[in-house]
Order: structure tokens, then sequence, then C-alpha cells
């Protein structure tokens, strides 16, 4: 297994680094001037001068060995300064937004819980829909459930989220009476602060509708694996020594079926929650929460190339990282796989 | 696509009852209703689209501020926007670019994946190096860096083709750059299994070199899984357009798509929300057609399942 999991991690750092070689030289490419927003009044000859301070002279390679040093030394080094007493904070100026003028990873930072409690929500939802649905119209196949069931995840996939959020906001906000039990926020409010039930319950109410939207996608997607995965295995010889010795049917299905069943679901359910973060840059935008995915597009229509790249860098580390633990999981559920 | 679908009728070279392939194919794809209505819905939506204009002749971009957020009625079936300018001359526009987006870029991703993948099938010597650029690209995250695209290259594209030409070809470009990987895995695994029957085998005896080998041979047997990939990559690349449009990242304002269409109505979604309807509704339904029809194609092009 630690011989799998290393070669694994090889693979994986490489792959990193390639990526993020590709997005620095993309947005190398942008034509956005860091001197440009200020004063006109500056020299040129001061102007360049400002340029070379910030290391503009310097060759693609350098500054790209510069970059990466930065985002996977300094940066880190520097948080952990901060909460570790007996490392010191690294001499290395920190990443500034072009945009805010604070430190990039902070404002990050700040965004990421925003994300996490909206995306992380629904996807815990949309799988927690997901499984029983599949489950069920795999073991009652072609049945009246599991029609509706395929219709709606067909739905699900057909139906991109920003449209459905638009819908899901005509529904509950703009038809639904204001009084309504079933009326919703259609504005996320991160200045609201949990500190009594009725704040909790606000929060609850203006989560639901980012999160159902998020979620409707995953459950189209998880229930299609997981009804795939149980057709796979219920007509396996296992299965039927397990009826012959006499087990009950609940203990066939949700026993020996679900658990073999579950391993390819694992790892796409670990495979999906990069994805989900792309996805919810959209839902984000239409709820206005302002996550990361926010943040993205913020920088991008005011040109913050620091910014951009660092959110691009860690979407990539996401993706990466979570097709480690995919792969390691596969590994650990089901030994075929370490000796491949 | 059931103009692929149909049976070209020059592959039909004697009049004896003997079948064609897409005979067959055609007749298990009518059993699949929903591969039926969908392929239907599809035609339906391209002919409204791309000759609706000819019959409803209303300039999309004629502004009649008199006239401005009106609902439905027998002059403009789908009301008007807030300039006054007809809905239903805007949606069949923006349906034109849409359309056209999702086809021409999926053609590139389907030319591009059916490249990396036939030649990373047939020769053994560049498989590693093509599948591990694969899988690099699969581990890109996608809509960021369209995003990142389209801000860095929106300006001088529009000043080299003019600003619609040259958003068409950026976004066309960027879309089928980021969507080649799965057509390229499917096609190359396909190739790798034909490699190993005999007719190939028959084939390099007599001395056919790799280039003849491949069109002659590996490319009309790869066919299958290549339209299969061709309708869900239409579905994937309307989406993708659509969305770029809907972040404000798309066409310029005065050149509707759907996506952009979307767009406009939702700040206007509390006072006219039947306006945020029609361009959602027409996105998802042909991306559920098209999937439909993708579905019924596959069903269609396997042999262990047709004439069953």
């Amino acid at each position: 297994m630690l011989t799998y999991t290393i070669r694994r991690l090889f693979t994986a750092i490489p792959t990193l680094i390639f990526i993020s070689l590709i997005i620095f030289l993309l947005l190398d490419m942008a034509p956005g001037d860091p001197t440009a927003s200020l004063p006109l009044t500056i020299p040129p000859e001061v102007r360049e001068q400002i340029r070379q301070s910030l290391g503009m002279g310097e060759p693609v390679h350098i500054r790209y060995f510069l970059w990466l040093k930065q985002m996977v030394w300094s940066e880190p080094m520097f948080y952990l300064s901060q909460s570790v007493s007996w490392i010191d904070a690294p001499d290395a100026a920190r990443l500034i937004s072009w945009q805010t003028r604070a430190p990039v990873l902070d404002t990050v930072f700040e965004r990421i819980p925003q994300t996490l409690m909206v995306v992380g929500l629904a996807y815990v939802v949309g799988v927690l829909i997901a499984l029983p649905i599949g489950i069920i119209s795999a073991y009652r196949q072609y049945s009246v459930f599991d029609q509706a069931g395929t219709f709606v995840s067909m739905i699900g996939f057909s139906i991109p989220p920003f449209f459905s959020g638009v819908l899901m906001i005509i529904l509950f906000t703009v038809m639904m009476p204001n009084d309504s039990f079933w009326w919703f926020p259609s504005i996320y409010d991160t200045t609201l602060i949990v500190d009594s039930w009725e704040n909790f319950g606000k929060q609850v109410r203006q989560m639901v509708l980012p999160v159902m939207v998020l979620a409707l996608q995953t459950t189209a997607q998880i229930s299609r694996f997981m009804r795939a995965s149980m057709l796979d295995n219920l007509n396996q010889d296992y299965v039927r020594t397990a009826r012959a010795k006499g087990m009950t049917e609940s203990v066939v299905v949700l026993k020996h079926v679900l658990r073999n069943s579950m391993i390819p679901v694992i790892t796409v359910i670990a495979l999906g929650i990069p994805a989900i973060f792309g996805g919810a840059i959209i839902t984000e935008q239409i709820f206005k929460v302002n996550g990361i995915g926010q943040l993205l597009i913020v920088s991008i229509q005011g040109s913050d190339v620091p910014m951009v790249q660092t959110l691009t860098f860690i979407f990539a580390v996401l993706i990466v990282l979570f097709n480690l633990i995919a792969d390691i999981l596969y590994g650990i559920l089901d030994p075929r796989i370490r000796y491949d | 696509m059931t103009e692929a679908a149909t049976p070209p009728s020059l592959d039909t070279r004697t009049e004896a009852p003997a079948r064609n392939q897409w005979w067959d194919v055609w007749d298990q794809f009518k059993t699949h209703k929903g591969a039926v209505m969908g392929a239907c819905f599809f035609i339906f939506i391209v002919l409204a689209v791309y000759v609706g204009p000819w019959i409803w002749s209303i300039d999309p971009t004629y502004i009649d501020i008199r006239a401005r957020n009106q609902g439905s009625s027998f002059a403009h079936p789908f009301g008007t926007d807030q300039l006054g300018r007809d809905m239903l001359a805007r949606m069949m526009a923006g349906g034109q670019t849409s359309i056209s987006v999702g086809l021409t870029a999926m053609g590139l991703a389907l030319f591009l994946g059916t490249l990396v993948g036939v030649l990373a099938g047939y020769f053994k010597r560049i498989d590693g190096l093509l599948m591990r650029t694969t899988d690099l690209f699969l581990a890109l995250p996608l809509l960021p860096l369209l995003l990142v695209m389209v801000m860095l290259f929106r300006q001088p594209l529009s000043a080299s083709f003019g600003p619609e030409t040259g958003i068409f070809i950026l976004i066309v470009i960027a879309i089928g750059i980021t969507s080649w990987m799965p057509t390229a895995r499917i096609v190359r695994g396909d190739v790798l299994a034909l490699k190993e029957r005999e007719f190939v085998l028959a084939a390099r005896s007599i001395g056919t070199r790799p280039g003849r080998m491949i069109l002659r041979h590996v490319l009309p047997n790869v066919m299958s899984p290549i339209m299969v990939s061709a309708t869900l990559g239409i579905a994937t690349a309307i989406i993708t357009e659509s969305a770029l449009s809907f972040l404000g990242l798309g066409f310029p304002p005065d050149f509707p798509t759907w996506g952009r269409l979307l767009f406009d109505a939702t700040d206007f979604m509390q006072q006219h929300p039947q306006r945020v309807m029609w361009p959602g509704l027409a996105i998802s339904l042909t991306v559920l057609a098209v999937n439909y029809m993708g579905d019924g194609l596959r069903d269609a092009l396997d042999p262990r399942i047709r004439g069953l």
C-alpha cells in the first residue's frame, strides 16, 4: 500500500508543476500592466524603474521559479510563522493583489469559509439524496421509480446551474408571497453573524437556494453512478450465493452488494469535489455569495493578475489533490488495484 | 446527429436486399422513443433559428422604445425587452450564435480528440507522451482557465477580426482545446483493440502504409464512439458558451446569444420573469434533446444491443 501511495504521489507532483507552468505562462501573456493604475504624472523612466523593482525585467523562467517559490514556500511559511512561535517569518515580500493592495492569500482565506459552507453542504446533501435513489433505481430496475430517477437526472444534467438558479429565484423569491414559509432570500448575506437561534434560522434559509441548485447537479451524477455500479454487482455470483445461504434480502443488498458497489462510487465522489468548486463559480455569482468563485470573476474583470493566478493555481491544486485522494482510496478499498 | 445516423446512399453498392449497417443502426435508433423525440426537437430548433428569421423578419436589433417591456402578444409572441426589441427575433439570432458555437467547437474538439486518440492508439512510440498530455489537460481547472483565456485574448482578437468574429473564434478555440480529452481516451481504447484484429494484420501484410491504414481501416471502425462524443460535445459546448456569456465574459452585449439574453433578463427578473424563461428553456431543452439523442445513438451503435 505504501509503495502504491508513493508511486501515485510521484505522478501528482510533476502534474502540478506542469499545470502551474501553464497557468503562469498563460497569465504572463496578459496585456495588463501592474503600473497602469498608478498616477499618470509619474514620468516614464520612474515607471520603468517601478516595473523593474516588481521583477518585470527578469526573464520568464526566473520569474516562474520565483513565483513558484513564493507559492509553495514563502507564503506557507508566513502562515506557519504566525501560528507557531519558533518559526521566523520569511523575509520575502507577500504576494500583493493589484486590485486591493492586500496580500492575495489573506483575501482568499477570507472568502474560503463562505464557499466551503455553501458548496460543501450542497455536496453532502446531494450525495445523501443520490445514494438511496441510486440503490432503489438499481434494485427495481425499469420500475416507475427508476424511470422517474432517470428522467430527473437527465434534467439535472441538462439544466445548467445558471438557469436552475434563476428558476429557483423566480419560484421561491419572486412568485412566492413574502410572508410565506416557502419564501427564501435570493441574496446570500455574508455579514450575518450566527449568535442566536433566530439568526441561525436566517442563515439556514439563505443557504437553501444555492445548496439546492448545486445539489441537483451532484444528485444527477452520483445517482447514475450508484445505479450503474449496483447493477454491475447485483448479477454477480456471490449475490446468488448469499441468497442461497438464506440471507434476508436486506442483508444481501445492504451488506453484500452495497459495500462492493460503493468502491467506484466513493472515488467518483472524491473526484467530483474539485468540479463542484468550478460549478460554484456560477452559483456564487447568481446568489451573490462572496466566495472564491465570485472573487475569481471580480479579479478577472479587474485584470488582477496575481489574484487570478493564485486562484487558478488553488483550483488546480484541488483537482490534483482530490485525484490523488481518489486513487489512494481506490487502492485502500479494492486491493486488486494496488498491483497493476 | 440524425443526418449522420441516416444512411449515406453511396454506401449501398448493390440493389440487392443486402442491408447496409446504417439501416440497422437507424432501425435500432427508431425504437428509442426519447432519442427520436430529441432528434426531432433538435432539428426543429436548428430550423427555427436558421430558417425562422426569413419568416419572422423583424430585425433583432431594432429598438422600439415605445413598445418596451411588453408581454406576449400577436405582434411580439415572446414579448419585448427593456429597449423594445422583439424577443422572438432576438431568440432566433441568439440561437444561431449558440448553435453555431456549439457545432463548431464540437467539430474542433472532435478533430483534436480523434487525432490524438488515433495517433496514441496506433503509434506505440508516442502513446505514453500523448496520454500523459491528455491526463494533464484533464487535471486543468477548465472553467477558470476558459475565463482567463477570454480575458486575455479578447482585446487582440476583436482588434484583428472585428468584435463578433474575434470573440466567436476565441470562444470556439477555447472550448475546443478544453474539451477534446474524453474523445481522445475513448478513441485510443478502441484503436488499441482494433489493431489486434485480423483485418488489420491482413492489410499490413499486403504492405498498407500507416496513413492509408488509419484512414481506410481504423477510422471507419471508430466512427461510433466518435459520433456519440459528437452529440455529447454539442451539449457541453452550448452550456459552456452560455456560461461564459452569463458571466459577462462572452459575446459583446449588443450581440445576442442565449446565455447573454438570460444574463440580461436576470436584471428584470422581478418585473418580467417570463423573459428569463425563453432563453433558459431554449438552452435546457436543446441540451436535453441532444443528450437523449446521444443516449439513443449509443444504444443504436452498440452491436451487442442492436438487433435484439
